[in-house]
């Protein structure tokens, strides 16, 4: 297998896992639609995390099959047409905080690995 | 509305929200880009790229909450369909292929499930055990003889073990003619009166036997099976309580068996209470073994703690009757399904080895076409990986498709399954239990796993033949190929080594089985077995009382046969040769010092008329025949054959010694050949008694004659009934068809690894000529540039051929080493061949490197008939 093949893997795999995360977290500012969203992370992330709606959609709908989030058409405040917003549950919430403990968790555990002298200092 | 337009309903309108709802983001996102003051155009473009595949998106979404493996499913399967629809040639092939191995798995595991798995259709059959008297007998060691009537008496009257004990022996009684009906023999059992209810069956019409009905003083009682009662009374529930003539005896039907019921065997017709039918001497010998006993066991008791105790009770017996060296000392047990199957399992089970064989060859057959035509579609398949096909929907198609081969190869051997079924159970009707033998659900769903575990095993290897990871190298070499694609190749050379090595094994095994029959067929049986007939007579004790009487109608009949036109000789004996062991006596030799106690000598009995030996055959090695003037009381001669001289007159002349058997003194005139009572069994020694004694009155006649034997059948049977109306004759069989229906079960189990072994060796032949037009043509550039460089026409010719055997050639040596070791299983089914016979492993070899020779041939014949420029072309 070539490396690059390797690299695209990962990246891959890292997102999978963690895009729902972001999506909840970012919806605990409020409801929020499809556009809103991706927006948000981007900017937030300084635009490290180039959106892709290619994921972003399919996410959100999964996220509504396992109930952590509700959607609803409603109209925006600044534009005079429909979006569909998503609204985190209570479900949802839960699941945010488990999620990000295990991924504090997991932050840790790599950081003690790749940086071991800092701890010792 | 159903379930299904509800779902489709659901998703139609799920699909427009999301639509509605890409269009209003990306709508937006457009809006956004154009508040940051670029053209309208540009704006659109900028979205859809910040979008990316809206299509895609699409898809991906929908696949979260639609049915969508489904849907997926259905268009694998279209797929699938039209690339086999394009590749008929290859289709064809695929399923015939798999339909003779799924067929062929399908129809053995039903016979095995039927006869072998499935339990004994009575009540508790895991309780039911058969019963044995065991350890020395005369001058004999045996583990499992049928029991004396005494001894089941005992067993009865003191085991603490089993709830119940019943006994049985099959016989062969003649039913009387009536109502325009012939009198015909049938096969016909006695049962102790509790045998039905040890087993926990229950007539179909009327009752049970009781025990009133089963002694001497009772009047005879009978119980019909379903399959008698339909043909001969016309299924008439009338027949209940009317009187039959068995044997010229009067018997009164007292019930009709279910249909299924067949015990002891298929062929049994009538059951009868045997303590009616049997003398009181015979029921209260212990030396005298004949029945068959079936016992109960106790819930808790074990088998081997009922035979412990049935062996405590024979000891004691037999301590009682130490003057008699026939008395047994001890008791076994078998599960009665092991002791009614327990011949066929071995031959079924290694048939069931050989379709497993037969069809993991169909499989990779199979496997290696598909790789054949994944080669083929390299470019199609890097293509589309290239433009993102998930390499899983690939393996997906490539598993529908195999899938689809399987199932319709899978329904077509259900088919042949069916057939070869229906020809079994017409052909094997002597088999233990073929009557339970059914296609039912479990069969149904072996079907269906065989089929998707060839999908699966094909499908797979296939698959995994075409990597993802070398869709570059794919796309490069299909430029120009010039020798490439060797990868591939060695893929299926190693499928094909391993189908090979199959194939040799089968091979060998048919070879052995095959040698060993012949070596049956042409053992020498000690007489004629051409232009021999034989028809079986027996007499109603109840019409031919006396001996007189008997040896009477012996003689007449003899006299009216031998006067037939064409009749060469004739005679009569109890037991002719390959009839079976049947009948043994013990005897002492008069001139002989009496044997220490608890040693005794028996040898088989026979009863011939003096001209039996020249009519069948057997040469009269020293002395003479019985004299044919003395009959009846004055008969006191015997003959002996070969062996017998040998094994009890060692180095002293038995001419003028006496042998006492039953009391009888006679003396020893004459030795003859020594001939097999079973084909297959080595010769043992035989005692000749005078027919004209008058003592037995069932035996076999035999006629002579240079041509036309089946011609004799009618008149016999006039002169027959002319002397006697009620008399059958039956079992008309020249020696030739006598011979054969004891060796149907070796010629069946010939005959069908023979034929596994050809399919396969057809397979791997079909394989071989595949991958070698495969190589041929993938190396159609390189042949014809090294042609144009002035290679030999023979050397590219030499080339191709040593290519293409090398895999025969590996695959045989595997094939070989492994059959050593499946030689060695088959070892109890061989006749006077050891399972390494050199010359069966040569034959083996020379077919299996001849054919794959001749695969071989044309693809590299024609590769080297190659025009140099024209190959060059092809690309």
């Amino acid at each position: 297998m070539s490396s690059m093949a390797k690299q695209a893997q990962q990246r891959v795999g890292l997102l999978q896992g963690t895009l729902d995360m972001l999506i909840l977290r970012t919806l605990l500012y409020g409801p929020a639609h499809g556009h809103q969203i991706g927006k948000h992370i981007q900017r937030t992330t300084n635009d490290f995390l180039q959106m892709q709606h290619g994921s972003l959609y399919p996410a959100l709908h999964r996220l509504e099959k396992r109930g952590w989030v509700v959607s609803k058409w409603e109209t925006a405040p600044d534009r005079n047409r429909e979006f569909k917003y998503y609204r985190l549950t209570d479900k949802g919430g839960k699941q945010l905080v488990s999620e990000e403990s295990q991924w504090k968790q997991m932050a840790e555990a790599v950081s003690l690995v790749m940086w071991p002298a800092a701890e010792e200092s | 509305m159903g379930w299904w337009q509800i779902t489709w309903w659901r998703n139609q309108k799920r699909d427009a929200d999301l639509e509605r709802e890409l269009r209003s983001d990306l709508q937006l996102e457009e809006e956004e880009q154009r508040e940051r003051g670029i053209t309208e155009e540009e704006a659109r473009y900028a979205a859809l790229r910040a979008f990316g595949n809206p299509t895609l998106i699409r898809e991906q979404s929908r696949a979260i909450w639609s049915w969508n493996w489904l849907e997926s499913l259905a268009r694998d399967l279209r797929f699938s369909l039209r690339s086999l629809r394009r590749t008929p040639g290859f289709t064809v092939i695929a399923v015939l292929v798999m339909a003779l191995g799924i067929g062929a798995n399908v129809a053995l595991f039903t016979v095995v499930r039927g006869v072998l798995l499935k339990p004994l259709p009575f009540q508790d059959p895991d309780r039911l055990v058969m019963l044995y008297e065991a350890g020395l007998l005369g001058d004999d060691t045996t583990g499992s003889n049928v029991v004396s009537g005494g001894m089941y008496a005992e067993w009865k009257n003191q085991n603490r073990s089993y709830s119940s004990l019943a006994l049985a022996k099959g016989i062969r009684v003649g039913l009387s003619g009536s109502g325009g009906q012939l009198p015909e023999k049938l096969n016909s059992a006695l049962f102790s009166w509790d045998m039905l209810r040890t087993l926990g069956v229950q007539p179909a019409l009327g009752r049970d036997l009781t025990l009133a009905d089963d002694s001497p003083e009772a009047n005879g009682t009978v119980l019909l099976s379903w399959g008698l009662w339909k043909r001969r009374f016309g299924a008439d529930p009338g027949i209940l309580n009317q009187t039959i003539f068995l044997d010229a005896q009067p018997y009164t039907v007292i019930g009709v068996m279910p249909k299924w019921f067949d015990f002891p065997d298929s062929s049994t017709h009538l059951w009868t209470p045997v303590y009616h039918d049997k003398p009181e001497d015979e029921m209260t010998s212990f030396s005298n073994h004949m029945f068959r006993v079936i016992g109960r066991l106790k819930p808790g008791v074990s088998a081997s703690q009922g035979a412990a105790d049935l062996s405590l009770i024979s000891q004691r017996i037999h301590n009682e009757h130490l003057n008699d060296p026939f008395v047994f000392r001890s008791a076994s047990s078998r599960p009665l399904l092991e002791h009614i199957v327990g011949e066929i399992k071995k031959p079924l089970y290694l048939l069931l080895e050989a379709t497993c064989c037969l069809l993991l060859i169909a499989c990779l057959n199979v496997a290696n076409l598909l790789v054949a035509r994944a080669a083929a579609r390299r470019k199609e398949l890097a293509i589309r990986t290239a433009l993102g096909g998930g390499w899983l929907r690939l393996i997906g198609e490539r598993l529908m498709e195999c899938l689809l081969l399987s199932a319709s190869g899978g329904a077509l051997g259900l088919l042949l399954a069916f057939a070869a079924l229906h020809w079994l159970t017409q052909t094997r009707d002597d088999m233990s239990r073929v009557e339970s033998i059914h296609v039912d659900g479990v069969v149904a769903a072996f079907t269906v796993c065989i089929i998707v575990l060839c999908a699966l095993f094909s499908g797979l290897i296939a698959a995994f033949s075409t990597s993802h990871r070398r869709i570059l190298g794919a796309l490069h070499e299909a430029t120009r190929s010039v020798g490439g694609a060797s990868a591939r190749a060695s893929l299926r050379k190693v499928l094909l080594t391993l189908e090979v090595g199959l194939t040799v094994i089968l091979l060998v095994g048919a070879g052995l089985l095959l040698k060993s029959y012949e070596r049956l067929r042409s053992a020498d049986m000690g007489c004629l077995t051409q232009d021999v007939i034989t028809m079986h007579l027996g007499l109603p004790d109840a019409r031919y009382a006396t001996p007189a009487q008997r040896a009477n109608f012996y003689d007449m009949l003899l006299d009216r046969v031998r006067a037939l036109p064409g009749v060469d000789a004739a005679g009569f004996a109890t037991v002719v040769p390959g009839q079976g062991y049947q009948m043994d006596w013990s005897f002492t030799i008069v001139e002989h010092p009496p044997l220490p106690q608890g040693r005794g000598l028996f040898a088989l009995s026979r009863w011939a008329d003096p001209k039996y030996f020249n009519a069948m055959g057997i040469p009269i090695l020293r002395g003479r025949i019985f004299d044919a003037g003395k009959r009846l009381d004055a008969a006191n001669e015997v003959v002996i054959s070969q062996s017998f001289a040998s094994q009890y007159f060692p180095g002293e002349d038995p001419l003028g010694r006496h042998l006492l058997a039953r009391g009888q003194n006679a003396v020893i005139v004459g030795i003859v050949g020594d001939t097999r009572y079973e084909i297959g069994e080595t010769p043992r020694p035989v005692q000749y008694y005078p027919l004209d004694a008058g003592i037995e009155n069932v035996g076999t006649l035999v006629i002579r004659a240079s041509h036309d034997l089946e011609q004799f059948a009618l008149p016999v049977q006039r002169i027959v009934s002319q002397m006697d109306p009620d008399l059958p004759v039956s079992d008309v069989l020249t020696m030739n068809q006598l011979l054969g229906k004891s060796t149907l079960v070796q010629s069946f189990n010939t005959a069908l690894l023979v034929a596994f072994a050809t399919l396969s060796l057809v397979l791997a032949a079909v394989g071989l000529f595949g991958v070698m037009s495969y190589i041929a043509a993938q190396r159609t550039t390189e042949i014809g540039i090294r042609v144009a460089l002035g290679a030999k026409r023979e050397q590219v010719m030499r080339k191709m051929l040593l290519d293409g055997m090398r895999p025969a050639v590996f695959g045989l040596v595997v094939g070989l080493a492994a059959s050593l070791e499946a030689g060695q299983l088959m070892r109890d089914l061989l006749y006077e061949i050891k399972p390494l016979d050199p010359a069966v492993y040569a034959a083996v070899a020379a077919t299996l490197l001849t054919v794959a020779a001749f695969a071989c041939i044309v693809p590299a014949w024609r590769a080297s008939r190659l025009n140099p420029m024209q190959a060059l072309r092809a690309e």
